[in-house]
């Protein structure tokens, strides 16, 4: 590829995709529905009028006095619990993906700008982490020590890392090898500035929708693991916790599953329509066509 | 480097990743926490009660003889005994195994023909009614996590709308899942939606430009029916591109298999896997997590060695 093109796409890449995909209707729906759902998790603590473990009427009923939405499997308002049941999940997922992209980046970064045997064996170590399906690695790291916030946290993040790093190492192998990062290198700049001034900034865009994709799988991990019984809390408020719990009364009362389900639903698929968006801007109609 | 020498490079990379998870998963379970500690809780607190665990369970020993002596076992197909029970878990596991196995192949079994279909179709309707559905079908099933497509199917067609369908599959110890048909079905549905979509939009796009190159053209233009080209002549040069995908959706299957078997409470290694973690039954969470990761190798090994293999253009690119 020649250098000109090169550039001229990169810069495409960078500043065109987004305000482009912006104006993609399917975005529009996806930051809709992740917006609102993010607002509810935030605000939905300060809302709640009753506590998460607060005793409000005989178990799974719809009709409660005092209790919009009905109690769940403990007698609990699945009102409050929904609105206190979000908050744990996107902290959690954030904070990992933030972490994650964090050290893939600069894993795969100083991966592609060294080279030679420190590329290989950094490289190797991602394979091998990539072997193991994430949430297979996220509940294995839990046997002994439990859901703890920090070790969830940990171990999505330990996920998230490889698949960032290889992105990261993708785009930089292309930056590293151009001219601009030659004539820095031989005026003497130290790797530092190289890395943050010269390479960092052409990887940014690349690095930021991978973010945005690492941050659905993490909510997806997190909830999974919560569904599974995996929560940071006894009887903590957690959406995808709500849903085990209150399914086998589904029949009777179903709004312990249906207004859970429905938050994880609109925010999962909210992020994945903004995605799909980003992408189809990104690969651009000529070379790649449809992904 | 002959296709051979490729082949046998391949698979000793993945022996040794192989190698290097098992280090992963004994670090995950062992070294990081004290199971004598996690099973006996509060209890932990006296010294003499926990050394005496430790001891039992064989954790006094150094850690290198320790995974040592679990990684010769597992070679040797001796897994070890549960920290619960001290009884060996070789049979339980196998039974487990075997589960998996058939649901995974049912799942596979329906998604793969299916989801070749549809690519193709969809890619014959471009931009019509169809591919449309087909296109937000597919974002939908891949955004989702998968113990809520299981959820959803359930609220569909076990305990909500219709209900026909069994919420759990009641295959148990001796009852093998084929003589229980109606407890796999939901299960094995959930799993190949996990595949799909991926396969769908794989074979949508080879299917695309196969249609658009000379030859269907040239076909087009001999008088032959549309259904003679797309089914005689352009769906089987679309296959070996997507090929690959399919042995990669495999593994999403197989990864799967850990939620979808535990929504259902399908007696496989994803149901035994939750119910060893919260017990801390370190042996059963080694051998489960070591079998599905090998199995996640075996599927990538196999995509590599498959596209290699299917396409001369990289067959040559080897000597």
């Amino acid at each position: 590829m020649n250098v000109a093109g090169n550039t001229r796409a990169r810069r495409r890449r960078r500043q065109g995709p987004l305000r482009r995909a912006l104006r993609l209707r399917r975005v529009k729906i996806g930051l809709v529905l992740v917006t609102g759902v993010v607002l509810i998790a935030a605000l939905g603590p300060l809302l709640a009028p009753l506590g998460a473990t607060e005793y409000v009427g005989r178990p799974n009923t719809a009709r409660v006095a005092g209790a919009i939405l009905g109690t769940d499997h403990l007698g609990q308002d699945v009102w409050s619990r929904f609105l206190l049941g979000g908050r744990s999940i996107l902290v959690i997922a954030s904070v990992a993906t933030a972490i994650g992209v964090l050290v893939g980046a600069a894993t795969g970064a100083l991966a592609a700008a060294h080279g030679g045997l420190v590329d290989q064996w950094i490289m190797r170590g991602v394979d091998v982490t990539l072997a193991v399906p994430p949430i297979l690695l996220a509940l294995v790291a839990m046997t002994t020590l439990g859901p703890e916030p920090w070790l969830i946290t940990a171990a999505v993040a330990l996920v998230t890392a490889p698949r960032v790093a290889r992105v990261s190492y993708g785009a930089a192998t292309v930056v590293v090898e151009r001219d601009f990062v030659e004539v820095s290198d031989r005026i003497g700049e130290t790797r530092w500035y190289v890395m943050t001034r010269d390479v960092l900034p052409n990887i940014s865009g690349a690095l930021l929708v991978e973010a945005g994709i690492r941050l659905t799988y993490a909510v997806a991990i997190v909830a999974s693991l919560a569904f599974l019984g995996f929560t940071t809390g006894t009887n903590e408020a957690n959406w995808a916790a709500m849903v085990q719990e209150n399914r086998a009364a589904f029949a009777v009362q179903p709004w312990g599953v249906l207004v859970p389900t429905a938050a994880i639903v609109a925010l999962t698929l909210g992020a994945g329509l903004i995605t799909d968006g980003i992408a189809r801007t990104t690969a651009g109609a000529a070379s790649m066509g449809e992904r | 480097m002959g296709v051979a020498k490729f082949v046998v490079r391949r698979c000793a990379v993945g022996v040794l990743t192989i190698f290097v998870v098992s280090l992963l998963v004994f670090v995950l379970t062992r070294v990081l926490g004290d199971p004598a500690a996690a099973i006996l809780g509060p209890r932990a607190r006296q010294p003499e009660v926990l050394s005496a665990k430790r001891s039992e369970l064989g954790l006094d020993r150094s850690l290198v003889s320790q995974y040592g002596e679990w990684l010769r076992g597992l070679i040797s197909g001796e897994p070890g005994n549960s920290y619960i029970d001290g009884r060996p878990i070789r049979d339980d596991m196998l039974s487990r195994v075997g589960n998996s196995m058939v649901l995974m192949a049912v799942a596979a079994i329906l998604a793969v023909p299916l989801s070749i279909l549809i690519g193709v179709r969809a890619a014959v309707r471009r931009d019509r009614l169809f591919d449309s559905v087909t296109n937000v079908a597919t974002l939908v099933l891949v955004a989702l996590p998968e113990f809520l497509i299981a959820i959803l199917l359930l609220m569909a067609f076990s305990i909500g709308v219709f209900e026909f369908l069994p919420a759990t599959s009641s295959v148990r110890g001796d009852v093998r899942p084929w003589n229980d048909l109606d407890g796999m079905i939901l299960p094995s549905i959930t799993m190949a939606l996990l595949a799909v979509p991926y396969v769908v939009r794989s074979m949508r796009a080879s299917m695309m430009e196969v249609l658009d190159s000379d030859y269907v053209a040239a076909a087009r233009m001999n008088q032959l029916s549309s259904r003679q080209v797309v089914w005689h002549q352009a769906w089987p040069n679309a296959l070996p591109p997507t090929l690959q995908v399919i042995a990669l959706s495999l593994t999403y299957i197989a990864g799967g298999a850990v939620v979808v078997e535990a929504v259902f409470n399908y007696p496989g290694i994803g149901t035994g896997l939750v119910e060893a973690i919260t017990t801390h039954d370190v042996p059963v969470v080694q051998f489960i997590a070591m079998f599905i990761s090998s199995l996640f190798v075996a599927c990538n090994v196999a995509a590599d060695v498959g596209t290699v293999l299917l396409t001369p253009r990289l067959r040559t690119r080897l000597t």
